[in-house]
């Protein structure tokens, strides 16, 4: 009965195939919507994440906020690393300077950081070298640059011994670094150049030589271990006070940008099951439609013997799969959208159909078909035979 | 196997009654191929309503097979229309975006019968009606006589106990209403109840028995 059900509801649409696409239309569009929002925020979300995990979820951010007329200096550093369950630790700071060369020139975010920042924050050595102990210890003028930033700047990548000016100053190019796809990078404009510590404390006025940031990586893969290890640290160096530091895991930071992803990525679910649902009650106006047009025939089937619940499900699975096939179409709809958006962003994101969105999809449009069907089903079925058979 | 007795219908519209069976009485036995004449409005269509189950009586008393046809849910009835009854109508009221074979096919969907089983009953009724080499077309692609012969197939399809034509051949040109008629006779040969409703007195004097139907009151006509 059912699969003779589907038989018949395939021989109706078909029979018009105009209007069964124009009834469709509504729920395509509420599918594409549903499907091609979700999938783009996912996807959006996931790329931030990995950019997150790019900057490594292996690594622990450290602010010092309040010393306590205490500040932390740089030779106290060594001391953290100590610890078995810590692998690396970097102090940073940054200034903003303008970068030249000839006459190329542009703003720059200048970071000062020691030799173990390369290897928390998994930079990769292209030519020459990162900054070493020496440089530190000597506040010597040598900069790091990024490939791209180099390219840039100078036109080619290969600047190691090359002269640039920060803010006026001569800086050595000792190394160039491959592309970091951080979020910082790609938050902010500008140059990101690496320099000595202590030099970049010279650099300016505002930055003393007392550290408030530093990196910290694991010894092994367990940031909470390594976590709990700083954090205890940290409370004898700064006489208990919880208040003095802050640790910022960057692990939990890709959690709660998952949950955002997440949280927005129900937003436009919601917005775009709004449409779905204004299809729905464009399948309704059809089916009801299609029931008064079809009233002889009812007639006709209940003559030879068609009960009410036959009717019933005959109509509620046209409508159902009306829908369903809409369903279908606005997937291989969205999938092109998304291939093509894919395309057009090119390395800058990776566009994928979101797996969760098509079985959302799928659902809703199975309760859409069966909860908007009903009322016209209902009405088919109820239809007295004689009165209908006159129609 | 059918008995009406003092079987009345009365419709009212705007306040006036029109009553449409006024007493109507009738015993018609297994076999029987009987005509019902009389002329238009005179209460013959509510009267095969009736008979066929899609209607229910006012008052008085419908006998089916020995099974008294009274307050019967909806469903209750449809299941005796697709087991029982086998209906023609003047229009023929075929499917019209079914094959002929899909046509006949459907009281025996109805009836939950196996895809086997119905390819069976479905080929061995079309070579009945002789309509063997039209199985998949259209009504459309189809005469009205190869039209009614396919609703003939229809009503034959579920086995029934009972023949209902309503005005079987008032679509069809006098030609090809007698072949309608010799199709009739040829199935009450084999042992069907026929009931057919006309106003055509050439058509009902073919008929062994004939029922005359006026004022919504039924008499013998010798
Ligand atoms: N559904 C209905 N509502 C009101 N009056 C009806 C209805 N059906 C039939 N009638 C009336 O009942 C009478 C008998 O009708 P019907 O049985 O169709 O006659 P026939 O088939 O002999 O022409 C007519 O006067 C007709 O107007
Ligand atoms: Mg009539």
């Amino acid at each position: 009965m059912l699969w003779q059900c589907i038989k018949m509801a395939m021989k109706a649409i078909a029979s018009n195939r105009l209007r069964a696409f124009l009834t469709m239309l509504g729920i395509i569009v509420g599918v594409v919507a549903l499907v091609v929002l979700v999938s783009f925020v996912t996807s959006a979300g996931d790329a931030v994440t990995d950019q997150v995990e790019g900057l490594g979820t292996d690594l622990i951010r450290v602010s010092i906020i309040d010393d306590g007329g205490r500040p932390l200096q740089l030779d106290e550093l060594p001391a953290f690393t100590a610890h078995a369950d810590i692998g690396a630790v970097a102090p940073t700071n940054q200034i903003s300077a303008t970068a030249r060369f000839g006459h190329e020139s542009g703003q720059a975010s200048v970071v000062g950081t020691t030799f173990s920042y390369a290897g928390i924050s998994n930079l990769e050595l292209l030519s020459g070298r990162f900054l070493q102990t020496a440089d530190v210890t000597n506040s010597t003028h040598v900069a790091v640059i990024a490939e791209s930033d180099a390219e840039e700047l100078f036109g080619t990548s290969h600047v190691v011994g090359a002269e640039l000016a920060l803010d006026g100053r001569p800086f050595l190019v000792v190394g160039v670094i491959a592309d970091q796809e951080s979020l910082t990078s790609l938050l902010m404009p500008g140059y990101t150049i690496y320099v000595p510590y202590t030099t970049a404390v010279r650099m300016s006025d505002n930055l003393a030589s007392a550290v408030t940031t530093i990196m910290v990586s694991a010894s092994g893969t367990d940031m909470h271990a390594a976590e709990t290890a700083i954090d205890e640290m940290l409370l004898n160096r700064f006489r208990r006070d919880a208040d003095a530091f802050e640790i910022f895991n960057q692990a939990l930071m890709g959690e709660a940008l998952g949950q955002i992803t997440h949280m927005l990525a129900m937003l436009m679910g919601g917005v775009a099951f709004i449409s779905l649902l204004v299809g729905g009650i464009g399948i309704m106006n059809i089916m009801m439609v299609t029931v008064t047009e079809r009233t002889k025939e009812i007639g006709v089937r209940k003559a030879i013997g068609a009960g009410r619940w036959s009717i019933m499900l005959q109509f509620l699975i046209e409508a159902l799969v009306i829908c369903l096939i809409g369903c279908l179409i606005g997937v291989i709809f969205s999938l092109g959208i998304i291939e093509v958006a894919s395309i057009v962003a090119g390395d800058l994101m990776d566009f994928h159909l979101s797996p969760g969105a098509v079985s959302v999809a799928m659902v809703f449009s199975i309760f859409i078909g069966l909860g908007f069907g009903l009322y016209p089903a209902n009405q088919a079925a109820k239809k007295k035979p004689i009165e209908a058979l006159r129609y | 196997m059918i008995t009406l007795d003092q079987v009345t219908k009365v419709y009212s519209i705007g306040g006036e009654e029109v009553r449409a069976l006024d007493g109507a009485s009738l015993h018609i036995a297994q076999g029987e191929f009987v005509a019902i004449i009389g002329p238009s409005g005179s209460g013959k269509s509510t009267l095969m309503n009736i008979m066929g189950c899609l209607d229910t009586a006012d008052s008085g008393i419908y006998e089916l097979d020995g099974q008294r046809i009274e307050r019967y849910s909806e469903n209750e009835l449809a299941r005796i229309r697709n087991r029982k009854i086998g209906f023609i109508f003047q229009s023929f009221n075929l499917l019209s975006r079914m094959s002929a074979e899909e046509n006949v096919e459907l009281p025996l969907i109805y009836q939950r019968l196996s895809g086997r089983e119905r390819k069976q009953r479905v080929a061995e009724m079309l070579a009945l009606v002789e309509l063997s080499d039209r199985k998949s077309h259209k009504p459309t692609e189809l005469s009205g006589g190869q039209q009614q012969r396919v609703a003939i197939a229809r009503a034959l399809a579920a086995k029934p106990s009972l023949l209902l034509a309503d005005e079987p051949t008032g679509n069809l040109d006098s030609r090809t209403g007698k072949e309608i008629m010799a199709l009739f006779h040829r199935l009450h040969a084999e042992g069907n109840t026929i009931v057919i409703i006309t106003h055509d007195q050439n058509v009902a004097d073919q008929a062994p028995r004939r029922i005359r139907i006026l004022d919504g009151r039924v008499q013998e006509v010798a």
